[in-house]
């Protein structure tokens, strides 16, 4: 079997000091394949966020590695070279792009401006590839040419999608990034989400809290309470046949046909 | 038996840059004492603003027809000493961001013990002892601390906790409660309506439900009502709408959403974007994203048909598709296209 394109071992983050000390993120290990897609879900304050900003060198861990293809991330880059592709190859998507994005600037000259950091090209060139990252997240040439409040939640979630995809990521991690949309947005996404992974090969680390969007997006699943891992395998095993309480406490928290909150005793 | 609450042919338009543009049509809807009703819809649809309208709390200039009345009496005609008890007393509101509703630089003790000094004109004293039992019916361990903490030191959960602590407070006979749950993660979604459930069944609350999750209002709701475009388009009993809806949005939701037991190699998602009652166009609002829809569909605005005991529909095909809507979807893979070649087909017959 080859190298996983993503490893990590023993990954730590504690916050704060003395008697303030958290530990956002205890000794956690999972492993990404090419092409492969995992899932993180846990209730708020697990640590999903605090992990996928380690992983994007967003937050320095306290402890643990972080091996893209074999090299430590948690280590200095070697060359400048080697420091830009770090920042290229991992991207990410949040739940609200509308604060990520810059209200001023067209929806095209985003992308075009995310394109100009990471490769030199033509202005014809950026041109093409804009219009193509458009049409592989369904946005038209009159949305690329608009401003971010002239779209939908849906539509910005499509260019956050976009402008992630525009450095030609190796790995997207999305946190909650459809979680706040409408049950036929969301579908319109996880569609989307799913033909982009057969056409460009990405792989996906899919943070979620709603257990049948996990189902539907990734292979392996593994569930984080109070920063650690509790249960981890292939999504159908997890979902179908948890083996811990607190995942097991997860599922039947899911609303249903006669289901019964009261009953739900939380350890 | 007259309903508590009895919405009846609501139009509301609100003024947006000097023109009025509509937001709910022709609203109709109806909630006994003590039982829960579902409101469901996606964003825009109008569910904040039935509401709010109930509430009296809509904006200036907004320009109201049809009919609110509460135990008999018509909302629109309240005022004075008889609104201020509707509002402080009759019903009460949840909303979806509790940390919005609160202010930051006051104690959860202040804010509590302040609706009942002023409302129920309680002494300081017996109000904060009322506060420390209204935390502790609603399971919150600890109350006397709590009521010292500010906002911010407490989670959502928790807050959500207070603030339905805070609304069952002057006992009201209604509760509207705005998406409670929507920004809470699933384990603290049950442990606030498994409280909500309790709270009402003690003191014999209505309880008009807003959600975008069809499986939680068919959870927890006795009838729901399906809004669009700021218009019914179906009510029925809550657990029958997933599995036999009465109109083709209904399904379409109900086909959109994943599964928890079930990957499917692609999911049925509903082409377009949900529109507002001022964008829809003239005909039945859904038509344009409806697969099922004719000719017949986008002539006139369908009225809402009766089916059988079961509820009703604004669907002029729905005698035609009942029994029929989860048959097939309308997903974009290859065995699925040809089912809905054929329920097209047969549609057309
Ligand atoms: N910058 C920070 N400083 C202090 N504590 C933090 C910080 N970021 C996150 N935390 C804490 O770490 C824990 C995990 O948070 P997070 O990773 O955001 O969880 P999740 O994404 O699963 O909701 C929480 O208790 C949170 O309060
Ligand atoms: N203060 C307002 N003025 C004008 N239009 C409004 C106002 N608030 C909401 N709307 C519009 O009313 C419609 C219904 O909104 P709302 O009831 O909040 O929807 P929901 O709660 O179902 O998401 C939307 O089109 C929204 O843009
Ligand atoms: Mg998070
Ligand atoms: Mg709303």
């Amino acid at each position: 079997m080859s190298a996983p394109l993503l490893a990590v071992e023993n990954l730590t983050k504690r916050f704060g000091s003395g008697r303030t000390e958290t530990t956002a993120v205890a000794d956690v290990s999972f492993e990404l394949a090419s092409g492969g897609s995992l899932g993180i879900v846990g209730e708020s304050g697990s640590g999903k966020t605090t992990t996928a900003r380690m992983i994007i060198g967003l937050e320095k861990p306290s402890g643990g590695r972080i091996l893209f293809r074999g090299e430590d991330r948690t280590q200095p880059a070697r060359t400048a070279k080697a420091l830009r592709e770090r920042g290229r190859n991992v991207q990410i998507v949040f739940q609200d792009p509308y604060t990520s994005l810059d209200r001023r600037q067209r929806i095209g000259d985003c992308l075009a401006e995310v394109l100009g950091v990471h490769f030199k090209l033509s202005r014809d060139e950026t041109k093409r590839r804009v219009r193509g990252l458009g049409e592989l997240v369904g946005l038209d040439e009159r949305q690329l040419n608009s401003l971010p409040k002239a779209l939908s939640g849906g539509q910005r979630q499509r260019v956050a999608i976009a402008r992630a995809l525009a450095a030609e990521p190796e790995i997207l991690i999305l946190d909650e990034a459809v979680s706040a949309l409408d049950v036929s947005i969301q579908a319109q996404i996880l569609n989307l989400l799913s033909d982009i992974r057969d056409e460009r090969g990405v792989s996906y680390l899919f943070i979620s809290h709603d257990l049948a969007v996990i189902r539907q997006v990734c292979d392996d699943t593994i569930v984080m309470r109070h920063g650690a891992v509790v249960e981890q395998g292939a999504t159908a095993a997890v979902l179908d046949d948890p083996h811990h309480a607190y995942t097991r406490l997860l599922r039947d928290s899911v609303p249903r046909d006669g289901w019964d909150p009261a009953s739900l005793a939380r350890s | 038996m007259t309903a508590l609450l009895n919405v009846n042919g609501l139009t509301v338009k609100l003024p947006v840059m000097g023109e009025l543009r509509t937001v709910l049509r022709d609203v109709d809807l109806e909630l006994e004492a003590g039982k829960t009703l579902g409101l469901v819809g996606e964003s825009g649809s109008g569910k904040s603003m039935t509401v709010r309208t109930i509430a009296r709390l809509l904006p200036d200039g907004a320009d109201v027809k049809g009919h609110v009345r509460f135990d008999g009496a018509e909302v629109f005609d309240l005022r004075g000493e008889a609104l201020r008890r509707y509002r402080a007393g009759d019903v009460s509101m949840v909303f979806q961001d509790a940390r919005a509703h609160t202010n930051p630089v006051r104690r959860m003790g202040d804010f509590l013990t302040e609706a009942l000094c002023t409302n129920d004109r309680m002494p300081r004293r017996a109000a904060e002892a009322k506060a420390i039992q209204l935390l502790a019916d609603v399971g919150i361990s600890d109350p006397e601390r709590r009521l010292r903490q500010y906002p911010h030191e407490l989670s959502g959960g928790l807050l959500q906790r207070v603030m339905i602590a805070a609304s069952v407070a002057v006992r009201p006979r209604l509760i509207l409660a705005d998406e409670p749950t929507t920004a809470l993660d699933v384990t603290t979604q049950a442990e606030v309506m498994s409280i909500l459930a309790r709270m009402q069944a003690e003191y014999g609350m209505a309880v008009l439900f807003i959600t975008h999750d069809l499986e939680l209002a068919g959870a927890v709701c006795d009838d729901t009502i399906v809004l669009y475009a700021g218009q019914v388009v179906e009510r029925q009993r809550s657990t029958q709408l997933h599995r036999d809806p009465l109109h083709p949005y209904t399904a379409a939701l109900v086909q959109a959403r994943p599964e928890i037991g079930h990957r499917a190699r692609r999911l049925p998602a509903i082409p377009g974007h949900p529109t507002t009652a001022y964008e829809a166009p003239g005909g039945c609002a859904f038509a344009p994203r409806c697969r099922f829809a004719q000719d017949a569909c986008r002539r006139a605005v369908p009225s809402l048909l009766q089916i059988g005991e079961q509820g009703s529909t604004r669907c002029i095909r729905m005698p035609d598709l009942h029994g029929r809507l989860l048959a097939t979807t309308g997903a974009g893979d290859e065995a699925s296209d040809h089912q809905r070649a054929d329920a097209a087909e047969e549609a057309t017959r």
